[in-house]
């Protein structure tokens, strides 16, 4: 009676190259060949490195091939995918890198990342009008200020103390100074493509406040109280017009 | 587009970077194949792009993640999204392979093998009834590239997969580069194989490029790689099998290095040409070679 | 905490509606123009990581012990004021592999 191998035991040996090749599992010889079963190991894991280069091509470029692949390598690592769509693998690849001793050289690495992985979201994000400007327009006859706006499926808000926009936009345009300072950036996708824009620092907070929920009153409020000449017309229709809101409920 | 079956031409894959290319230049390609799970976000442009291909092309919609040969059951949440794909997009074909991807809590990308035993079969014949039924329509079920082999096995790979068939009316994707890939790393002949596979139940051939390695005791050792044109073996194999098949819708699968969209258009080309020599050379025996 | 009267605000978004010479839905294009910093890259192209059903004989899954040192773009990034640099990083004590 041969020995019945099972899944477990086989997974367990692919994601585990110190393990043998399980009893049973053989060559045409017959014998336990460990550069055979080494493909499976090997198929695994670059193909999931692989995943996490394309899914951080601006990241990969900053440190190079050699650095990346062995960071990827260690994420692989440690962090397997729960799902079979890989679009959704390696969401949490900043947070590793940030908790990452051999990116320490390259402090802006983890926030380049998180706006990557932003982009990742948009481009696959639900297909939604983004909150127009005409219906903007309308909400100034209301009770404006009791108004939250609710986060547009593709927008999000990356804000860094690096200038993570001008480090990104480098490597997707030729002529691209990076002046030092911090950059906040949201990503959205309005329409057909992934936009990235640099806003103004008073916008950012303004625009994280209502994207998790507070109502523009309460949001306006806190961002003046940090920035006394905040724009708040100009701030509320720049975003829309990016389009970081998709609808608006009253709130009060 | 609104026929129910592929055209026995030759496809490619649908890759992001030649999407704006094909639309503009909408090349005489047979149909398109994605992979299903790259088309599982929930909106966005490859949405965009796929609704624009489907429009001008027959699709095959091909799954790598169903996970059909794992011990563990299918995954619901993963048959409503094939099912809600295959509603949207109406693809004239929908394949899966007979291998494992999954099991417990991770995804591991990769299609590993299983033992090919009555209790196997039991297993497989089972899920691919289920997807049957979740997905209101006929599959067709891959042969997989192989680097092991298990003691435990006592049914033929072609045995197997003509009980599947057999037992749940499925369909067959022979995949020739598979077939040569399996049998040089298991010192069977290719040709033999070919010979014996049940093609009454075949709807659909994958072609591919394999990569050379060798094993711990220096053989070689064949890696289905689809990262390079179909070797010279393959395309025997190929014109071998269409003997036997007859004109078949065929697949060039290129999914490593993905070339310029030229490059794939030309072992396009290759598979037409092919076809259609087999197709006016219909009924009469191809080229035999002697199981070695 | 400042209190901001829905009045104030209607009248800040109002004057920047027609500051952007915006009055209806339509206008969306213009007001993009003016707000923030659209960057460039729609690298639609290199987007979506790929499910793949094919092997690789890249054999590559043993981990080794870390020695990489960035060799990127990160060094070489061109900086305002034509300085080649590393955005700080070069100021700092970096760790010793």
């Amino acid at each position: 009676m041969s020995i019945v191998v099972g899944q477990e035991a086989f997974a367990a040996a692919v994601l585990d190259p110190t393990l043998p090749v399980p009893a049973g599992v053989v060559s045409y010889r017959g014998d336990a060949d460990e550069k055979r079963f080494a493909v499976y190991r090997n198929n695994v894991h670059v193909g999931l490195v692989g995943v996490v280069a394309a899914k951080y091509p601006v990241c990969a470029t900053l440190v190079g091939e050699e650095f990346f692949t062995a960071m990827a390598r260690l994420y692989v690592a440690s962090h397997k995918p729960t799902s079979p769509i890989m679009m959704h693998y390696a969401s949490d690849f900043a947070a590793f890198i940030e908790g990452f001793e051999g990116a320490r050289p390259v402090p802006y690495l983890a926030d380049v990342a998180r706006l990557e992985q932003a982009w990742s979201v948009a481009y696959n994000a639900r297909d939604e009008q983004p909150l127009s400007i005409g219906h903007l327009a309308s909400l100034a006859a209301e009770d404006l200020g009791s108004f939250g706006l609710a986060a547009h499926p593709a927008a999000a808000l990356v804000r860094s103390a690096y200038p993570i926009g001008s480090i990104w936009s480098a490597h997707h345009a030729a002529g691209v100074a990076v002046r030092p300072g911090a950059e906040s950036v949201l990503v959205s996708r309005p329409g057909a493509e992934v936009n990235v824009t640099v806003i103004p620092s008073a916008d950012a907070g303004f625009c994280g406040e209502l994207l998790s929920g507070a109502t523009i009153a309460a949001a306006a409020a806190h961002t003046l109280d940090q920035h006394p000449d905040f724009d708040f017309g100009r701030a509320l229709v720049g975003l829309s017009s990016i389009g970081a809101f998709s609808s608006s409920t009253r709130k009060d | 587009m609104s026929a129910k079956r592929l055209p026995a031409r030759a496809g490619l894959g649908l890759k992001p970077q030649h999407y704006t290319q094909i639309l503009e230049t909408v090349p005489d390609i047979g149909f398109f194949e994605v992979h299903a799970e790259n088309y599982m976000g929930d909106g966005g442009p490859p949405h965009r792009y796929l609704e624009a291909v489907c429009g001008r092309y027959p699709l095959s919609l091909h799954g790598v993640g169903l996970s059909i040969g794992g011990e563990d059951r299918l995954s619901l949440d993963h048959l409503r999204r094939l099912r809600s794909l295959i509603e949207r997009y109406r693809p004239q074909s929908f394949s899966e392979h007979l291998a494992w991807s999954s099991h417990g809590e991770s995804a591991l990308n990769d299609l590993l093998p299983l033992p090919y035993t009555g209790a196997t079969l039991d297993r497989v014949a089972a899920h691919v009834d289920q997807v049957q039924q979740a997905l209101g329509r006929r599959m067709l079920l891959e042969n997989p590239s192989t680097y092991v082999l298990f003691a435990e096995s006592t049914i033929a790979e072609i045995d197997f997969l003509a009980g599947v068939a057999g037992r749940t009316g499925c369909g067959l994707l022979l995949d020739v580069n598979n077939v040569m890939v399996s049998s040089v790393n298991h010192r069977v002949d290719p040709f033999a194989y070919v010979d014996r596979f049940p093609v009454e139940h075949v709807g659909e051939i994958h072609l591919a490029g394999y990569d050379e390695a060798v094993d711990a005791a220096g053989e070689r050792l064949l890696i289905d790689a689809h990262a390079s044109r179909v070797s010279p073996d393959v395309w025997a194999l190929f014109r071998h099998t269409l003997g036997r098949t007859g004109p078949q819708p065929t697949l060039v699968e290129w999914d490593n290095s993905v070339p310029a969209f030229d490059v794939l258009a030309d072992e396009a080309a290759l598979v037409d040409a092919a076809i259609a020599s087999a197709g006016s050379s219909s009924g009469a025996p191809s080229v035999r070679r002697m199981a070695s | 905490m400042n209190r901001v009267s829905s009045v104030v605000l209607a009248a800040s978004l109002l004057s920047a509606l027609a500051g952007a010479s915006v009055t209806g839905a339509v206008a969306q294009d213009a007001t993009e123009k003016c707000y923030g910093v659209a960057l460039a890259g729609q690298n639609d192209c290199a987007a979506g990581p790929g499910t793949t059903c094919a092997g690789t004989s890249v054999i590559d899954y043993q981990g080794n012990a870390w020695k990489a040192v960035p060799s990127g773009t990160c060094l070489t990034m061109s900086l305002d004021g034509d300085r080649k640099g590393a955005l700080e990083a070069l100021d700092r004590d970096l760790p010793q592999a």
